[in-house]
């Protein structure tokens, strides 16, 4: 249980903080202020997901211990979300296949027979249906918009593509919580994300690049180093001043 | 002994921190209130990562102290999640007059007009639960409180 809540809760966290990188370097200012305010809402629910993380494990760790005293390889996070922003079209697709990953599996934990996991999930679900409305329109715009835009979606869904496959992997932990009633296996979501993934990219002119080839390890502890590079900034202060408050 | 209704009223007399025209009553933001073992205020955040949620628990707490109440109890209730729907009919006027266009099903109407042409500039707005539009008719851009 404590794993599964650490695999929301650092996917959360993880992307908010990538999220908060473009904070007064976006192209616009409404862009500025809804990257802001969406990672706001990630890092909220990171504090929900490693809360209860925390209250679980059992050893006095809240959210801010998990997320502030732990190494790269006890996180548990998609590699998908560590991947650097690069540039605007590249930050928007992987929100997008994210946003389009995080409905579902919040849909899916909404009807989860723990009820801490259900309640989390229910909050999380209505703003992660707003994230995802908010992606689709921009792939469409940006993807069927200028020979540029659209050259630089295209790149960026190559590029991400094979970061893909791992949110739909199961292993042991997975088929523990789908046993227990608590998390449905990852798996039974693709066709639910092919589905509405192909709708969206045919209307952006997009094309689904052919090779399924997935890079594993995320959800196990075993990073790219991009994320080693994140949390040196991320943790620094807590790193050099234990125990610093506000 | 002070009873559940008088903590109601003074609930009301505290502002949003981000929309001072409502109070949290108003908000919907307070669940519960409960005064069997000391004083016990539930209280549910708007958006999961609204950073307004510890300045209203700082405020609810000074409030109550304010008032002799002794070490009040706050807590975070997620389930179910707060909606719009819990905002008070009579606090919609309030917004209007704000400048806040009010949370409605369907395109939002110009706080100071009244205009129905009204066009989505950003989903996202100065604050999580708002969203921005321009006004077709009277030309001013304003918030309008996202429905949901």
């Amino acid at each position: 249980m404590f794993e599964f809540l650490l695999r929301m809760g650092d996917t959360t966290l993880v992307l908010g903080h990538r999220v908060s990188e473009w904070c007064g370097h976006s192209p616009v200012l409404e862009e500025d202020i809804a990257l802001a305010n969406i990672a706001l809402d990630m890092i909220g629910q990171t504090r929900m997901w490693l809360g209860l993380a925390g209250e679980v494990e059992g050893q006095g760790r809240d959210a801010d211990a998990l997320a502030f005293r732990r190494d790269a390889w006890d996180f548990r996070n998609l590699l998908l979300v560590e991947r650097p922003n690069r540039d605007f079209g590249h930050t928007l697709m992987r929100q997008f296949l994210f946003d389009l990953w995080h409905h579902e599996r919040l849909s899916d934990l909404c009807l989860s027979e723990d009820d801490r996991v259900a309640g989390i999930a229910a909050k999380c679900v209505k703003e992660a249906d707003y994230h995802l409305e908010r992606s689709k329109d921009l792939i469409i715009r940006l993807g069927d918009g200028s020979a540029e835009s659209h050259q630089k979606m295209q790149a960026a869904l190559e590029a991400l593509w094979p970061y893909v496959g791992e949110m739909f992997s199961d292993d042991t932990l997975d088929s523990e919580m789908s046993e227990a009633g608590i998390a449905p296996l990852p798996s039974s979501q693709r066709p639910r994300f092919d589905k509405a993934l192909n709708t969206t990219l045919a209307l952006a002119t997009l094309t689904r690049p052919e090779n399924d080839f997935a890079q594993l390890g995320g959800r196990s502890g075993t990073h790219t180093e991009d994320l080693g590079h994140m949390l040196a900034t991320m943790q620094f202060l807590q790193r050099a001043y234990p125990d610093a408050r506000w | 002994m002070v009873t559940e209704a008088q903590i109601w009223a003074w609930l009301g007399e505290v502002p949003d921190p981000e929309i001072p025209v409502l109070s949290l009553v108003e908000l919907g933001v307070i669940r519960q209130v409960d005064v069997g073992q000391g004083v016990l205020v539930k209280i549910t955040p708007t958006y999961s990562g609204c950073p307004a949620t510890s300045v209203i628990k700082l405020d609810i707490e000074a409030k109550l102290r304010e008032n002799g109440v002794e070490n009040p109890r706050l807590e975070t209730q997620i389930s179910p999640p707060w909606t719009t729907d819990w905002i008070k009919p009579e606090a919609h006027e309030k917004l209007r007059a704000y400048g806040i266009a009010p949370p409605i099903a369907g395109q939002p109407h110009c706080p100071l007009c009244n205009s129905s042409n009204t066009t989505l500039i950003s989903p996202f707005g100065s604050t999580p639960c708002k969203s921005h539009y321009k006004c077709g008719d009277c030309l001013e851009p304003f918030d309008a409180f996202k429905c949901h």
